[in-house]
This record gives C-alpha cells, structure tokens and sequence, in this order.
C-alpha cells in the first residue's frame, strides 16, 4: 500500500516536471531573442561589433542599441544582425583555416631579395 | 577525452593565458574557468542593476535639473553596464534568464554596498565618490583580464565610471561649502559609507578563497587587501580637501610605509550583509523582482507585436 501511493506519488511529480517544462518551452520561445550590434564611429570607419542584447524585433534592436552602446556620440550608423544568422568558424579548425597562409611567405613583400641600392620599391 | 588529454589541453590554456593571450568564447577553456567567469561575470552584472535602485530612490528628489540629469544619467550608465555584462556572460552558455533567476533566487550573489540605504541627498555624493571610486579601483585592472568579452566591457564601463565619481565629489564639494547643516550631512554620509566601501573590496587576504586562482587567470591583478590600501591612500587627501573627517580613529599617516595605517573593519557586518541580513537585501530584492514580474506583460506584448509585424510582412511578400 505504503509502495503504491509511493509509486503513485512519483508519478504526480513527474507529471508535475513534465507539465512544467512544456510551460517553460513554451514561455522559453516568448524571451526576446539575442542581436548583436555594430556599430561605425565616424564616416571612413567600418562597423564594428560592440557587443549584443535582447530585442523583440530589429526595429526595437537598433533603438536598443542606440541607448546601451551610443550614448556619449560613439557613433552615426548601427547594424543589428539576429545572433543565430550569424555562422562562425570553430576556433578547432583554426589549423587547417588559417595555417596554410604561414609558409606562403612569397606574398609578403620582404620576400623578394633586392639590393639595396634600388629605391621607391 | 581521457584525462591525460584533458591535462594536456589545461596547461597549454594556461600557457595562453600567461603568454597574455585572450581567451575568446569558442575556444577551448576548463570547466572550472568557465564557471568563475560566469559566477563573476555575472554578480557584477547583477551589482549594476542591484545598484541602481539606491540611487533610484533620489531622482525625483535632485536638488536641481543639473543634479537630476546628472544622477538620471548616471543610472542610465548602470543599466547599460549591467547589459554589457549580462551579454559578456551570455557568450559562455549561460541564458540572461538563468541569470535573472539566480539573482531573484538569492542563488547568485550581487555587491553587499548596495544593502545599505541611501537616507538622505548626500548619500548620492558619497555613492559617487566613495562606491564609484572603490569600483574604480576593483575594475580597471579588469579592462585587462584574459577573457575578451569581460576585458572589452570593463573598458566600456571604465570609460563611463569617471564621470560617476567626479559628479558624486562635487555634490560632496557643494555640500560642504554650504551651511553648517548642509556640511554635516556630508559628515554623515561620510561615516555611513566609508567601512562599507573598505568592505567592498572584499574580504582579507587571508579570507578570500578564490585569489589564487584569479590572479593565475588575470580576473585579478592586486590582493583585496593592496587594492584596500591603495583606495586608502587615495580617498584619505581627497576628504581633506573637503574637510570633513574619516570616520577612523586608527587612521594615520606612516612615513616609513608613505600609506596610511588604519583601524580594524568589522568583518561580522560584512558576512552578514552578504548572508542577506543587511538593512536594505529584503527591500532590494522585492523592487528587483516587482520590477521583472510586473514588466512581463510588457516583454510578452513586445514579442506578439514583433510576431504580428512578421505574420504581415510574409503575407505581403506572399
């Protein structure tokens, strides 16, 4: 008997859990997704990220954005990008990314031997 | 992975870190950084927001449209680095609702300063100048710490925070070149807030569990107790300036040291303001949670207004 409403018991709290997680997905889904912001100083420079936020919407993004990170004039341009369009490189493939330009050294100028004498090269 | 590898991983890692290497959010990082970085990361984030609300409280009660736009302003400033930490944080896997839950929980801690109430104008000039100034001091070496996304907020935030303690110094000035009341409200908040700003700085030495570990990781650069000394040492002529007193009667020039020796802090209040019994952790708490309980109607009616706009755009484009 003692077992039963054990059993019994257990099975209202999973229910319990259960339902309450469904709220929570649910709830989970109503939480204002993550922007990240860019933002350009002055005219001549490009954008430049400046961090991220929450927002309902871009439009509610970028008037975010004007408040949290322009409010002494650190800029004239902001973007907002949604944070999961952005794809990014795996800092584990960082090797086969970005090792094979170490040995190409014959792009870089001081690669090719001239003597001295030549000028304005 | 085996642990073999793991251990491998973990002292190349740390060999970035002491090669002045920043530690970015994808890459590899032990667990254990990972979870000091939040724990920290995040109880700053939460001290801004947390320290809005004893300022809050003077607003509409500014002296002057100067004073009041200068304090708005300066909460404004709070919100916005609470947010830079909050996202600074969020790189490392946490949600910013995790983050609210552990703070309305009392699971997740947040500066014990701000348990103290602020009773009356001056308090607003020894915030500025002794909570912002104490800040100060805790956060630029920070603007150098080995995870990139702290380091780049601390620089956003210590750019901003030197406005806070000068407008909070000149209301100190203002106040103690005015009426003999009006220096004595000075004095008062002065002694109200001087051991709890030494306290801010966190416990002893000797009582600080996680120093080690931080200065390896570059969370911290000076001792609680040399940042102490060093906001001492600052702050002490800065008072005379003003003429009111350090409310220490230890307090005294040592020439052998050039710094000042000082009386005994009171660690029993510190530890029972961070177990939650200080005058104000209740009341702070409460406006906190109001504040986000009652603004979810607003969150969820900006969410539906976004998902209607979109809903109409797709069928425009339909």
């Amino acid at each position: 008997m003692i077992l039963k409403s054990h059993l019994e018991l257990s099975r209202i709290q999973f229910q319990v859990w259960f339902i309450f997680n469904l709220i929570h997905k649910f709830m989970a889904t109503k939480n204002w997704p993550l922007w990240e912001i860019f933002v350009r100083s002055k005219n001549g420079l490009e954008h430049r990220h400046f961090g991220s936020l929450h927002a309902a919407d871009a439009e509610m993004a970028l008037e975010n954005a004007r408040d949290v990170y322009t409010r002494r004039n650190e800029g004239v341009s902001i973007w907002v990008v949604e944070s999961i369009n952005i794809t990014a490189s795996n800092p584990d493939h960082n090797g086969e990314l970005f090792e094979p330009a170490q040995d190409k050294v014959y792009r870089h100028p001081t690669f090719y031997d001239l003597p001295d004498d030549v000028k304005h090269m | 992975m085996s642990e073999e590898q793991i251990k491998n991983l973990e002292a190349q890692f740390e060999a970035r870190i002491a090669r002045d290497e920043k530690i970015e959010p994808k890459d590899w990082m032990p667990e254990k950084y990972r979870k000091t970085h939040i724990r920290q990361m995040s109880q700053h984030a939460h001290s801004e927001i947390v320290g809005m609300l004893p300022e809050g409280n003077w607003i509409t009660r500014a002296p002057s449209l100067r004073r009041k736009v200068a304090l708005l302003a300066k909460v404004q400033d709070e919100a916005g680095h609470g947010l830079y930490l909050y996202s600074a944080c969020e790189t490392l896997g946490i949600s910013r609702d995790e983050m609210y839950e552990q703070l309305h929980t009392g699971k997740a801690k947040y500066s014990s300063i701000f348990n103290y109430p602020t009773i009356t104008w001056a308090d607003m000039g020894a915030i500025g100048w002794l909570v912002d100034g104490a800040a100060i001091i805790n956060q630029v070496p920070l603007c150098n710490t080995s995870f990139g996304p702290y380091g780049r907020a601390m620089i956003r935030v210590c750019k901003e925070e030197s406005f806070h303690q000068r407008q909070g110094y000149e209301i100190m000035l203002k106040l103690c070149n005015g009426t003999a009341e009006q220096k004595e409200m000075a004095q008062d908040a002065l002694n109200r807030w001087w051991w709890p700003s030494l306290m801010m700085l966190g416990p002893t030495d000797a009582e600080s569990i996680h120093t080690e570990q931080s200065m390896k990781w570059k969370l911290k650069r000076k001792s609680n107790d040399e940042l102490r000394q060093q906001f001492i040492d600052q702050t002490v002529p800065q008072a005379d300036i003003l003429g009111i007193t350090v409310p220490d009667p230890d307090l005294k020039w040592n020439e052998a040291k050039q710094s000042y020796d000082f009386g005994d802090i009171n660690w029993d209040e510190f530890w029972q303001v961070v177990k939650g019994h200080g005058p104000m952790n209740k009341e702070r708490m409460k406006a906190r949670v109001d504040a986000w309980d009652e603004g979810e109607w607003v969150r969820d009616a900006a969410m539906a207004h976004a998902e209607k706009k979109h809903e109409k755009k797709e069928k425009l484009a339909v």
